[in-house]
């Protein structure tokens, strides 16, 4: 039982409970979270690659904006407590990347610009849950956003949405990422409230 | 990763407000008693709860001022718009308690140990974890040559003003103030540009660590300033405030 704070009131959710998980706040902001400096790779020098299926797979800039798209619509949660509602967003599934990979994963690891890396289960990047995205709000990414790309998994905190993205690694076995290793959750459900270790 | 320490559960504490500081008009530091609270390492943060009555409750991450060892203390600004920084600054008084949880966060930390010269950067509110380090380096009788570039807005937007006039040995201080000056006033008037940076900042070669807090747009300019002058990437820490109220 939690002990009341004398003299607080608070102003009450501010959102759709169901859409507002607990420990959260909505706000119109987009706040950044990031370790490090915002990397900038030039286009021309950027690929998405899949690694550790039977082969290898990687496109260019412009063949990652050639594959089909599409435009999403989602709540996203930080760690940090901020939500965010209806975000929108233009981007590649996961799953049509995938489709080019043949393997047995159960896991991945995104690797990203600045070193970041952060793991997920296959299951949280399949069946139209994860994306990798290039543009908010109809425009192209901001870099401290994310830009060019990063990865979109609106159903987890969002330090699951890897900024800078440029490679998911299929492996058997979950190993914790970067935030992961730092105290924060190895799964990060924010419905289950699942921000650190031991949530 | 290197440093991570292997954490329990973190659960909610009950803390008590023991002591409350008014470091500036719009800024104050509460000292807690935490039974159970595990001890920090410099650089960390904590989980508040505030819980109304009929059971609303509000959460918020705050960095932890304090050095290791000495009486929890974290510092808060007010946001005019927020919903917990105006309990925490204008309404709490000692003896009321609220939750806390941490400490949280194995990155942005400085435990004192390696010779390379440390630069801690700070914008506003952000100098909070970097005085923990700061409080830490004098606690422990850290030589590690270290310097403090601090951005405010003004004079008496200065957080921890007289104890960083008179900084430990070999702590350098150096203060910019952006919006308004006092008379007389012969430091930096300015935002961190490149040529403060590279005024101020060691170059490079000489590997300094970094470790920079502040609202995001101030710690873009100055990471990507330090990179400009070569730093590398990876040895450059940020942490960045956006919405926290």
């Amino acid at each position: 039982m939690s002990i009341i704070s004398r003299g607080f009131r608070g102003r009450g959710r501010d959102g759709p409970p169901d859409r507002v998980p607990p420990g959260q706040y909505v706000t119109d902001d987009f706040p950044v979270l990031s370790a490090g400096p915002t990397p900038r790779t030039p286009l021309d020098q950027w690929t998405f690659s899949i690694t550790g299926g039977a082969e290898p797979v990687s496109w260019t800039w412009d063949e990652l904006r050639a594959l089909p798209s599409e435009e999403i619509t989602k709540d996203i949660h930080c760690v940090t407590k901020w939500s965010k509602l209806d975000t929108s967003w233009e981007g590649v599934s996961v799953d049509t990347l995938l489709e080019a990979v043949e393997h047995e994963a159960a896991y991945v690891m995104a690797f990203c610009d600045g070193g970041y890396t952060t793991n997920l289960p296959l299951e949280d990047v399949s069946d139209g849950k994860a994306w990798v995205a290039y543009t908010y709000g109809g425009e192209p990414l901001d870099p401290e956003h994310g830009g060019p790309a990063r990865l979109l998994v609106p159903h987890l905190y969002f330090w699951k949405s890897a900024k800078w993205v440029r490679s998911l690694d299929l492996r058997d076995e979950d190993e914790p990422g970067f935030w992961e290793s730092n105290g924060y959750h190895i799964r990060g459900d924010p419905w289950l409230e699942q921000r650190y270790w031991g949530d | 990763m290197a440093g991570a320490a292997l954490l329990g559960r973190l659960t909610w504490l009950v803390a008590e407000v023991v002591d409350a500081v008014q470091e500036t008009p719009r800024v104050r530091t509460l000292v807690l008693e935490a039974d159970g609270w595990a001890g920090h390492r410099a650089g960390q943060h904590l989980d508040v709860r505030l819980t109304a009555e009929g059971g609303y409750q509000a959460e918020r991450s705050y960095s932890i001022a304090s050095a290791p060892g000495e009486p929890l203390g974290i510092t808060i600004e007010l946001l005019d718009d927020g919903e917990v920084s105006p309990y925490l600054v204008e309404e709490v008084r000692d003896g009321d308690r609220f939750e806390l949880r941490g400490p949280i966060g194995g990155y942005f930390v400085w435990d004192g140990s390696g010779d390379a010269p440390v630069l801690l950067i700070a914008g506003g509110s952000g100098v909070a974890p970097l005085m923990s380090m700061i409080r830490h380096r004098a606690a422990i009788g850290s030589r590690t040559p270290t310097r403090l570039l601090y951005s405010s807005r003004s004079w008496d937007d200065v957080i921890y003003r007289a104890e960083l006039e008179q900084p430990a040995g070999g702590l350098e201080v150096v203060h910019t103030l952006t919006r308004s000056q006092p008379s007389g006033w012969t430091g930096y008037a300015r935002r961190i540009d490149a040529e403060l940076l590279g005024e101020v900042a060691w170059p490079a070669s000489e590997g300094p660590r970094v470790f920079i807090c502040g609202s995001t747009r101030f710690v873009d300019a100055a990471a990507d300033g330090l990179v400009a002058m070569g730093y590398p990437p990876l040895s450059i820490r940020t942490e960045r405030f956006g919405a926290t109220g």
